[in-house]
């Protein structure tokens, strides 16, 4: 099979004020056709920030400094503006982590529902008006039409969440990339959404980019998933096999920081030292300022991805504990 | 959690209107808060759970009075906030603090984080230069971010970083009561599980009473002492969270609830509990028992009757006809 999207050894900086911010720095993974493929990581480790290079909406002082895009074969890198626009939206949907970013507050959220379907199948008024309430149906909205008649201030969060995602599924492309698409709803509908996303792969072969904080939804609805930490991918593979025999000690201090109602009134595991703050790129591991098992190769010489058990490529991780040098 | 009352709201509503174009509309108004009758002790956490739009932002919104009740009373410390004046009501606002849903929109764009940890801290106390640079540096570190964050714009941030600034500045004031509007669902685990501790934490060292708002049961089930379940607007269940944890949960929706939790081990998963997935909606509650329609339990009653909040046992209260079968 060949994959829809690669992402290869992706950097992305911002020029800000405090300094030069190193957000992504060498992201490599890949979605295959018709697969759901997790993204889960630190906050603030550059996941958001891959997909707007992804889409290539990243803001003014925000530049791509190395690497290789390819969707359908075609390098998003190097494509025109003009090609990203019949991209963008059509070919490449997104549910932004931040509601407000993609719903216009001085619009209803009928006539912005309505223009994307319009925009995309040229459809009559009223096709695209029963069209629309039927987007805020299968999103698990209750009472369509008081939703359309709404301003977004005028929802609830996860409400909001919601008719994001009816916008994306308005427009019938190919890649969704949800960033924290679930975040704000009850388990009950966080559940029906899930469901709705894979119905969707396994009728219409959309393939879903998928990111999230909650190692749960990983689990349920993930086929493969990828940690990132620092603007990197340190490990990659199955979800079962991540999940249940990770290799990695960042992914191995995730599971851990997990809470539980057996843990109540202890402090919880947490991964000891503070999130980097990207104004300088870390020598050696990203995670060695804070990797419990840290070794002194681990200093100066950054791991690279390779298999995490002999002979299986399938998982791979990024650690001098698995290299066969470092361990003897 | 002592025994001692901060906060008591007695039948609580808040509605909102919906509008037709620019005239209101004909239509029923959404009903965010119903009748909701609440106490919350001293120094407890009281985890809030429910439905999206059932109502947890605006219960929050309402206690903090940034919302205006449409009927019912919030008491704090005894004082009845309606009833206060401006003044007054400017002294309390110190004391109680919020931390939103969204970190995005709850700084402003234009503000370095310096500038708005400041701002609280301008307005209430007598801090300046030196040391309320030293105040904010204080915060930030508090929350585990590095000291030169204060430097950076609201953009600048991933959602998570953000959000311990959000936490920053609602600590600011030393307040005594902090509405968190799911503080963590933006947040990786690992930064999560830092936060939590450090909200108990800060519980313990500023004697802090928490209203702590979350769809993260795991999340709910570990911070709180006490849990509300609502829906549709109302509490259906309040129950201690030991209760909770040892499966003596009695409404079929926080039953719901528990078994829709996604596990990571998904062998350990409950029995899901089916339900119809039609959401209901707050402008036109169903008859009876609001969650009849999608109850696996509904009985012939429960759409004509609506179930009262009843005690079961010592802490534990349901609405649900279930209770007397
Ligand atoms: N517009 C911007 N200008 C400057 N720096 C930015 C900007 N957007 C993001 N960053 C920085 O880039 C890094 C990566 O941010 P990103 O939003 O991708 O994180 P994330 O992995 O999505 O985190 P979260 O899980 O918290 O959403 C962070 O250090 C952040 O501060
Ligand atoms: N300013 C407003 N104007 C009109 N309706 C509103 C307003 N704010 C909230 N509502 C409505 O009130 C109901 C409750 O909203 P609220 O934000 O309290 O829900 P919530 O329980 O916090 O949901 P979520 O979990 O999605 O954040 C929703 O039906 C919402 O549409
Ligand atoms: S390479 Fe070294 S520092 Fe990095 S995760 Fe592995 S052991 Fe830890
Ligand atoms: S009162 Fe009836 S419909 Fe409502 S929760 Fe109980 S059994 Fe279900
Ligand atoms: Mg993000
Ligand atoms: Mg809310």
């Amino acid at each position: 099979m060949t994959e829809l999207l690669t992402v290869e050894n992706l950097h992305v900086v911002f020029q800000t004020y405090a300094g030069t911010v190193y957000a992504v720095n060498g992201m490599t993974f890949d979605v295959q056709p018709g697969e759901i493929f997790g993204l889960v990581g630190e906050s603030g480790c550059g996941k958001s920030v891959a997909c707007l290079a992804i889409l290539r909406i990243l803001p003014g002082h925000g530049r791509i400094t190395a690497g290789r895009i390819l969707f359908d074969g075609r390098d998003l890198i190097q494509a025109r503006e003009s090609e990203m626009q019949a991209i963008r939206g059509r070919q490449i949907a997104m549910i932004f982590q931040d509601p407000s970013t993609s719903l216009n507050p001085v619009f209803t959220v009928g006539s912005q529902i309505k223009r994307i379907i319009r925009h995309h199948t040229r459809a009559s008024r009223k096709v695209t008006e029963q069209r629309a309430l039927e987007l805020l149906e299968e999103v698990a909205l209750p009472d369509p039409l008081r939703i359309m008649q709404a301003y977004p201030h005028e929802l609830s969060g996860g409400m909001q969440q919601r008719v994001m995602i009816a916008m994306a599924l308005a427009s019938g492309a190919r890649l969704l990339i949800a960033d924290e698409p679930t975040t704000a709803l009850d388990v009950t509908i966080q559940d029906q959404i899930l469901e709705l996303l894979v119905e969707l792969r396994r009728h219409v072969g959309l393939s879903i980019l998928l990111i999230t904080h909650n190692l749960g939804v990983v689990a349920e609805t993930c086929d493969r998933v990828g940690v990132a930490y620092a603007g990197q991918i340190v490990e990659i593979g199955p979800t079962s096999e991540v999940l249940r025999r990770m290799k990695h000690p960042y992914t191995q201090g995730l599971l851990a920081a997990l809470p539980s109602a057996q843990q109540k009134g202890k402090d919880l595991l947490s991964i000891s030292g503070n999130v980097p703050n990207g104004l300088s790129v870390i020598p050696g591991c990203p995670f060695h300022p804070r990797c419990p098992r840290v070794m002194e190769v681990c200093w100066q010489t950054p791991p690279r991805l390779a298999a995490a058990n002999p002979g299986e490529m399938q998982h791979q991780v990024a650690c001098h504990l698995y290299s066969p040098e470092v361990a003897q | 959690m002592s025994d001692q009352i901060l906060i008591e709201t007695r039948r609580l509503s808040k509605y909102f209107h919906p509008r037709q174009g620019l005239f209101p509309s004909k239509r029923g108004a959404v009903r965010a808060l119903e009748d909701v009758n609440l106490t919350i002790y001293r120094q407890e956490t009281l985890g809030v759970v429910g439905e999206s739009g059932c109502g947890k932002t605006t219960l929050g919104r309402v206690l903090l009075n940034l919302a205006r009740p449409t009927s019912g009373q919030v008491i704090f410390e005894g004082q009845d906030l309606s009833a206060l004046d401006h003044n007054a009501l400017r002294r309390l606002r110190r004391e109680m603090q919020i931390v939103f849903q969204n970190p995005y929109s709850s700084f402003d764009p234009r503000f370095s984080m310096f500038r708005s940890l400041a701002e609280p801290l301008l307005t209430h106390t007598d801090l300046r230069g030196e040391a309320l640079e030293q105040r904010a540096r204080e915060l930030a570190r508090q929350v585990g971010m590095p000291e030169d964050a204060l430097s950076r714009y609201p953009h600048e941030f991933s959602g998570g970083q953000l959000q311990r600034m959000a936490i920053a500045r609602a600590l600011a004031l030393n307040p005594k009561f902090i509405v968190l509007d799911e503080p963590t669902s933006a947040l990786d685990v690992s930064v999560q599980a830092q936060i939590l501790n450090l909200l108990r934490n800060l519980q313990r060292r500023f004697k802090l009473t928490y209203l702590f708002i979350s769809h993260d049961l795991s999340v709910i089930q570990y911070i709180s002492d006490r849990i509300a379940v609502m829906y549709l607007g109302k509490v259906v269940e309040l129950i201690t969270a030991p209760s909770l944890v040892e499966g003596q949960a009695q409404h079929p929706y926080t039953r719901a609830l528990l078994s829709a939790i996604p596990e990571v081990h998904p062998e350990e998963k409950r029995e899901r509990i089916a339900m119809p997935s039609k959401a209901p909606d707050a402008a036109r509650p169903p008859s009876g028992c609001s969650f009849h329609p999608r109850c696996p339990f509904a009985m012939d009653i429960c759409a004509q009757v609506e179930p009262p909040l009843e005690q079961i046992s010592a802490g534990h209260w349901s609405a649900c006809h279930l209770i007397h079968s």
